[in-house]
Parts: structure tokens; sequence; C-alpha cells
């Protein structure tokens, strides 16, 4: 059965094209990838961690059979390799600069974190190589650790870097801090919480994995990665940290299993890898293990928050200030002052008209692993810390929750919106969001709920939460502005074969997110091609021009607009290749369901004819046409783009163990437009439940003297699993895009965004009653249980 | 030491170290990659094989207690000759089932046990069994509808075949 362009055009469920080799056991990850005489390496991590690193004695290592060479910070320093480069700083208060202490890819003078690497043992095998990192001698003297960021930022704290005093990174602003205080000065009412934005670990299902080449007679380098960002490792890893030429040097990312941010670092192991390739003239492997990514994958969250929101007599949002101490970690990870900042404090206006916003962030220095994006980056924490306080003022006033946002909603006729931080909304109708939702969750029906709940002996609650998004990442120049050192465009290329089959190149990576499909359908609809003939590639530096990559919501708003202004260039073409056939004028020929028609009659020429003529150039307009039929995108957003939308949370609590079991959940956005519903709806249950896992289960957890990683396994860090999800309901409320071309808006992050928000609002609801306002996450049953206790504790003493 | 057994219906003899686990032996010595580990303590699933027709983590068995077994993975399901789909590989498909494709695999073997196994194929039912299996990104909401879409399709064709 032939498909038809119809059949796979934009908005179709089209089962996804990449399924089949996924189903087969036929993906090649990295850790899949075997290469002629290929050596295999184990790092050594510091068990530190605060510590001065002192003789690494390699002889006992490389006695073991099998071990080839041994590698230490030492080596890489003495061969001139430079350190992990920041690709993302930014300005703080007063024009100060980010301070961005050295980070080596192997420590160097110091270990900064339990896991911190500190050599690399190269054997035949990966035991080989194990038996020779445990032999290896390394001398620690153990430093006091400052692990939290509050103890970081004590004025006796151990201090991680000597040119980083206090351990302040940077302490950045932004918003009107006048205008705020004054409001709250002024205010009928001020409502203020305290919170804590757990550390979270990223976990994609597949570890991170890099397979490094280095071939002598052409001086070729070769690195397979599991990275969401192929075309970036090259930059950062070639030129900042190897000083490898770029015409030389190919990387490739092939399928990767899972990214959520944590692979879209240039991480130390790449470079090491590499290094190590170069030297013995040999490919080099290395696999994570779970219990190493715990200790060597970026982490994610972790800020510390004060804020407070003043109010009017009616509940009219006048003013918030926002004050956050954000962990960096023992280094700079690739983008991490960026995310509290930059992907944080802009986004505390949500959808609201509050006039006067002010934060301020301290990035601050810890003895932990860097911290940097991780699904949703600084936008979730930016709405949690907003909606729980909205609930805390409702409550406080005494005001209905739903009618406190609905009061102070920016309203759809006032788009374009711009706020006090920064952003410019183009389009939204976050009120036609609310009362789907409100609907479809039947809030109205929630006080039987409730009480039948309590007849059972269980308490109920119910949260709601509107949400945006700034993703879509983003205007190079608006970015660079903001300390980018690299632009926020995508490309993609439409090769289109003599057939007429076609063949697109793009620099967006798909790990997941189902861009075979849905890209090749955006390119069915513009081409008038079944989605068939349409293959899209991505992942390797040598096919694929350059991209930026997979992340922030970006690769549809950005990476789709590219692709469908390269698909726009070869129907131009194709118009000039039609005229000079029909004998007619480009500007008189239409394209259409895959013909080129004269205007008007039913002359027309199929997309294929054309094709074939761009190569069998015989009756063809040289004189003024180049053959071929490829044409060249790079699109550059003229803003980020605005996902949007209210999600309600129902939960109930078994007093007697403290258990929450969320009972509904319910989401309804506004993603812009949807090119293929299914791949939006996996997206969107993803993300929510990732961000469930946030607010119920997750948590990564430090010894706060020692530093430590008591959460170090799937045993002890607790991932969400089929059992206790909920069944999601969902629907959209659309407004398109006003300035991509494609009118989509991004869909992986909302979930993710949203979920925490909301299942603790439904979590405090709950409580209420007993005179909780607040509950830090995870809501985990001994958590809910200790606050139910002390709640029913402090009601009897009153 | 020597052991013998049957991978996807062919015969396999090899020399393995006593300590190897049998997702090694798959992954490493027989190339059949499409068994994934993605943890070091058997708690996600990835490596999901069938040994003698019950869903077995292939990271919690050692090759050679694996001798004299059949063994299968997911390279083995669908039909070798027309490439056709097992129900359940199908059903993942139809349903948006799987993302990334890491846990797939062992997501699949797991889902045929099910179906094999469990006599009331329940929403609740799925979520349980799957406890032992960890995906990140779907979310387990199509994987719960394609398990039970499968479970249905490999049924329909049990009875097909009884019928025939």
């Amino acid at each position: 059965m032939t498909e038809t362009p119809m059949e796979t055009g934009i908005g179709v469920r089209l089962p996804r094209k990449e399924d089949s080799r996924f189903l087969t056991g036929r993906g090649t990850y990295v850790a899949d990838i075997k290469r002629p005489k290929m050596l295999h390496g184990v790092f050594l991590r510091s068990p530190h961690a605060h510590a001065v690193l002192g003789a690494i004695d390699k002889v006992p290592a490389m006695a073991v059979p099998g071990v080839k060479a041994v590698f230490t910070g030492a080596d890489m320093a003495a061969d001139g390799v430079g350190g992990l480069p920041c690709a993302w700083p930014v300005t703080g208060k007063g024009g100060a600069a980010t301070l961005e202490p050295p980070h080596p890819p192997l420590a160097q003078g110091k270990v900064r974190y339990v896991g911190d690497a500190v050599a690399f043992v190269v054997a035949t095998s990966v035991e080989a190589a194990r038996r020779g990192a445990e032999a290896l001698a390394v001398d620690y003297e153990v430093l006091p650790a400052a692990v939290g960021v509050l103890d970081a930022l004590a004025p006796d704290a151990p201090q991680l870097f000597d040119d980083v005093p206090g351990n302040l990174c940077v302490d950045w602003e932004i918003g009107d801090a006048k205008a705020t205080d004054d409001a709250i000065a002024g205010a009928a009412h001020v409502a203020r919480i305290s919170l804590v934005n757990n550390r979270l670990v990223g976990n994609p299902m597949e570890t991170r994995a890099v397979v490094s080449e280095y071939d002598p007679a052409t001086g070729q380098y070769t690195m397979w990665t599991s990275s969401q960002f192929p075309h970036i490792v090259k930059l950062l890893m070639g030129n900042f940290v190897l000083g490898l030429p770029q015409h030389k040097l190919r990387v490739i990312s092939p399928d990767v299993g899972g990214g959520f941010g944590v692979k879209q670092y240039h991480y130390a192991e790449e470079a090491v890898c590499t290094f190590a390739a170069s030297k013995l003239g040999r490919a080099v492997k290395w696999v994570c293990e779970r219990s190493e990514a715990f200790l060597s994958d970026a982490h994610g969250r972790d800020h510390v928050t004060e804020a407070e929101l003043a109010l009017d007599e009616t509940g009219r949002f006048l003013g918030l200030k926002v004050s956050t101490i954000a962990n960096m970690g023992g280094y700079l990870s690739t983008f991490g002052p960026n995310i509290p900042t930059n992907l944080y404090g802009p986004l505390l206006a949500g959808v609201y008209t509050t006039p006067a916003i002010y934060c301020e962030v301290k990035c601050v220095f810890t003895n932990t692993l860097p911290v940097d994006a991780y699904r949703g980056a600084g936008r979730p924490e930016a709405t949690f810390v907003l909606e729980r306080l909205i609930d805390v003022a409702a409550r406080e006033l005494g005001m209905d929750r739903v009618e406190i946002r609905r009061r102070n909603m920016i309203p759809k006729d006032a788009f374009p919106y711009q706020t006090p931080v920064m952003m410019n909304y183009d389009v939204g109708d976050h009120e036609a969001c609310l009362e789907k939702a409100l609907d479809l969750a039947d809030w109205d029906g929630f006080a039987a709920r409730k009480a039948a709940s309590a007849a059972a002996g269980k308490y109920r609650g119910i949260g709601l939460i509107t949400y945006i998004e700034a993703c879509g990442l983003a205007p190079s120049r608006l970015a660079g502005s903001l300390g980018v050192r690299g632009g926020l465009f995508e490309s993609a290329t439409v090769r289109v074969h003599p057939t007429g089959d076609v063949t697109v190149l793009i620099g967006t990576h798909n790990h997941g997110q189902g861009h075979e499909t849905t890209f090749a359908q955006i390119a069915s609809q513009k081409l008038g091609l079944p989605a068939s003939r349409i293959e899209i590639v991505f992942g390797d530096t040598d096919k694929v021009q350059f991209g930026l990559g997979t992340y922030g919501s970006r690769s549809l708003a950005v990476g789709g607009a590219a692709l469908a202004k390269a698909a726009e260039k070869v129907i131009d073409k194709g118009k000039k290749i039609a005229a000079h056939l029909l004998e007619s004028s480009h500007a008189d020929i239409e394209f259409e369901d895959g013909m080129f028609r004269i205007s008007g009659t039913d002359r027309a020429l199929p997309f294929g004819d054309i094709a074939l003529t761009a190569y069998v150039p015989h009756n063809y307009p040289l004189e003024t046409l180049e053959p071929g039929l490829e044409e060249q995108a790079f699109y550059d957003p003229v803003n980020f783009t605005f996902p949007g939308g209210t999600h309600i949370a129902e939960v109930e609590i078994d007093p007697d163990t403290g258990e929450v079991s969320l009972e509904n959940y319910t989401a309804v956005d506004d993603i812009g437009t949807v090119i293929n519903p299914m791949i939006v709806e996996g997206q969107l249950h993803g993300g929510i439940v990732q961000g469930i896992g946030q607010a119920l289960l997750e948590t990564c957890v430090y010894d706060q003297d020692s530093g430590q990683l008591l959460s170090g396994s799937f045993m002890d860090y607790a991932m969400p699993r089929a059992e206790g999800m909920p069944e999601i309901t969902l629907d959209h409320n659309i407004t398109a895009c006003t300035h991509n071309g494609i009118g989509s808006k991004g869909c992986g992050e909302c979930g993710t965004i949203a979920s925490p928000a909301t299942v603790m609002n439904a979590v405090v609801d709950a409580l209420a009653d007993l005179g909780v306002s607040h509950v830090d996450m995870p809501a985990s049953p001994n958590r809910i249980w200790r606050i139910i206790g002390e709640a029913k504790r402090q009601m009897a003493a009153e | 030491m020597k052991i013998s057994l049957s991978v996807n219906g062919e015969p396999v003899s090899i020399d393995v170290e006593p300590s190897m686990l049998l997702a090694d032996l798959l992954r490493e010595e027989l190339e059949l990659t499409g068994t994934h580990i993605a943890c070091d303590t058997s708690q996600c699933g990835a490596c999901v094989v069938h040994v003698n027709g019950k869903s077995v983590k292939s990271c919690t068995l050692l090759a050679v207690s694996a001798d004299g077994a059949e063994v299968t993975t997911i390279e083995g399901l669908a039909d070798p000759v027309s490439s056709k789909l097992h129900p359940m590989q199908q059903a993942f498909h139809d349903h948006h089932g799987l993302q990334c494709g890491f846990c797939t695999p062992g997501m699949v073997m797991s889902a045929i046990d099910f179906a094999n196994t469990v006599e009331e194929p329940t929403p609740a039912a799925v979520r349980h069994w799957l406890e032992g299996n960890i995906c990140r990104c779907t979310g387990y909401q199509n994987i719960v509808k394609a398990v039970l879409a499968g479970t249905a399709a490999m049924q329909a064709a049990d009875g097909a075949e009884q019928g025939s």
C-alpha cells in the first residue's frame, strides 16, 4: 500500500518511521559500536568531595595484564590540553562577569566532588581496565567540603577555588528592584514563601558512551558520542579543549537513548577518550555504568528560594520579588550559569500582568556534581515559585484559587505582551486553556469527591497551575546579549534526488522525539510527497552541514522552521525549471499537491519530472540557473516561542501511611500548530510523568558533611514506574506562533514545567485543613506522614 | 567453560568465562545488541529476554546457567523471512509505546510474558507487571495501551490458530 502526501502531511497521526529498528533490536547506540582492535577505558573517580590531589602511582596499574595506558590530569596538562569551556556565562549585578575557574577533563591539583575523574585506564577489556583502575595508588589530602548552597555561602565555608571568593560564581539580577520594593511596601497584602527546588538526576535510560578513534595515516579523528548536539561537541572539544582541526574531526551521535538535557553538554569523557585514542592510535571505548552516571552526569534544579507577592485588596498582583540561591556544583557545566538566570527570572512573569518583578540569583560553587539544564531547565523552577506563591496568597486572602488567577491573567487581546522581565509574548489565550481544563477535570465536582474521600478516612486535594515557557532557543542576537558564546539558529538541507525522492539533512538530533516522522511530515506537506519517500538524516557532522542540536524544545520551532524554509527554496527553484519547460514565466507557476502548474491552466508537471530535469539538464536554462536540486536554509528565530496552558491534579492522601495517590491529571496546553498529535501526546505524557517524579518520588541527596552521594543508584533514587502513575487527560487550545512560519511552539518540556507545581498544589490543598501551607518536594510518604503528625500535634496543642 | 544453548532458534556452542553474564554473552559474544543494559542493580529491565519462555533480566543470570536453555531476544521476535512484526511489537508501534527505544526491547519481552501469563489483562495488571521495567520517556501511558492491545492481538492469533 502506498501512502499519499495527504495521508502523511501536517496534522496526521502518522505512526513513527523510526520505530522499526528500535522494535526489532536493530538500533545502533554508541555502546553497540565495535571498532577493529578497540580498547576499553575505565575512569577512576574521586571518592572524596574535596581534597588536594597528590601523586598518582601508575606502576601497579600498568602491571595489570591487558592494561595499555594510564592517563592523568598531569599528562593532559603536559600536552597543553585545555579545560572544558562554559558556553553561556551571564553578566551579574553591576556588570560583574561570571567567574569561570578552570575545569580540566581529568582533575588537576584538587578534586572538587565525589566522582571527579582523576585517571583513565585503557586496556584490552573492560575487566582489565577495571582491575587497572583498582590498582592505581592515589594520594589525597582530604579537605572539609561545602555541600549545600547555604553552607557554601557561609563566611567560614571551605573555598573551592582560590580566585572565587566566597564560592560565589555570579550574583545576577533582572527587573526593577525599586518598583518592586515600592509595590511590596504599599500593598494591602504580601504573601511569602520559602522553598527548596529539589536536586534531580536526569537518568536517560541509555547511559552516556563514547568511542573515539584516530587514523594516523589521514590525521582523521572520529568520535561516536551519545550527545544531543554533536556539532557543538565537535566545536567545543575540537577547538577549545584538544585543539583538533575542525575539518579533521567527525562527531557522530547515532541512536541516542534519551537526553532530557543530560546529554547536551561537552563532557570530560569525550575529550579524554579522544586524547587516549590519539596517543594509542587505536579506538578507545567508554560506556558509563548507571552508578557512574549518578556520579558524572550533570544534575538538575537545586534551588533555595525566598519569594514575596504583593497584592491589593481585590487580589491583583502588584509586585513579585524572588531571591534564589542556585547550585552550580564543583565546576561550571556547559550551560550552568544560564539556567537559573536567563531561563528562570524572565519566566516569573508567568501568564499574569504583574507590573513590577525583581529577581536576584546567586550562583554558587559547591563540592557536588556540576548542575545544568534538565528537561524544563529553569522554567519548572520559576513555575513552582510563582504558582505555589499564588496559592499561598489565595488562601491568606480567602480567595478562590481559580478566581485569583483569572483576575490577573493577560487577556488574549493584550498580545503581543511585554513583561517587565525581558520577554515579549507574541500570542496566547490562557483564559481559554484555564476554562477548558476546569471543565475537563470537573473542578466543580471536586467537593463531592473530597467528601467521599473524607468518608473513607482520606484527605483529598485538587490543585491547578498555569504556566508559560520560553522555548525555541533562540534569537541569536538576543541570546548573544545574554551571554551565549555561539549562535542559536538551526539549519536544514533538502536534497532532492533525480528520482524525486528526498533526503533532509538537519542539525537537530532525534533521541526519542520522533523527528524522523515529524520532519518528514513537514517535508511531505511542503513538497507534496509521501513521507515514505523522505529520509531525515541527523547526528553526523560529516553528513549534516551544521546544527545546534536538540534542547530547550527548539527542534521543531527552530529546526522545523529551517526545514520549511529550505523546502520553499526547492519549490522556488522548481518553479524556475517548470517555467522553462512549460514556456511560461516564474511568476505564473504555482505549486500545489506535488504539481508545478501554470496558474489557471491544466498545463502542469509533477515534482519528479522537475527533479529529473534538474539532474539531466538537456532542456534547461543553464545560462541563468545551475543544475541540481538541493537547497539549504539557516533559520534564526526572531523571538522565543511561548507554549503555555493549565494543568490540574487531584490527589488522595492516606493519613496512616502518608502515601499520595495521584487520582486524576488533566492538561490543556497551547503548543501552537501540531504536526503529529500522537507524538505530541507522547511528549506530554512523558514530560508530565517526569515532573510527577520530581513532585512525588525523586530527589538527589548528598551527605551534608562528607559530600558523599547517598542516592547513587536506582536502588536509592526513586524513578517513576508504571504503577502509581496516572492516566493523563489531555486537550489543547491552540494559538499559532506568529513568527516562525510553521506556527509550532514546542511541546517537549511543557509537562515537566507544569506538573511539579500542579501536583504540589494538590498535595498542599489536601493538607490545608491541617494548616499546612507548603510542602517541599518530593512528597514522599515519609515526609507527608511526618507533616501530618506534626500538624495534628500542633492543632491539638492550640 | 563450554556451554550449549539455543538463541533465537539457532544452536550456539561457546566457551565463556564463569563470571560472564547472559546479557554480556548476548551483546558482546553473539552481537545481539538489541538487549540493552541500562543499570547495574537489576532495576531497569532493559535487558529482559526469554529463557525457556519466561521473561528474565539477563543481567541477573550467568551465561553458564543458561547452558541447555532456549533463549529468545528481541531480535528473535519478528518473522525472519517476511520481517513481519510480532503482534506485541506491532502494538507498540501502533500505540506509540516507545520513544527513544532504549527500554523497548525489555518492555516488549516482558509484555509478551505478561500476555502469556496473566489471565485478566487490565491496565492495573499491566502497570503492576511492569514494576521491573523503567521507561524515562513515555510516562508509561502508551506502553500500557500497547501491552493491552498486543495481548489482545496475541490471544486473537492463538484463537485463530486453534480454530484452524
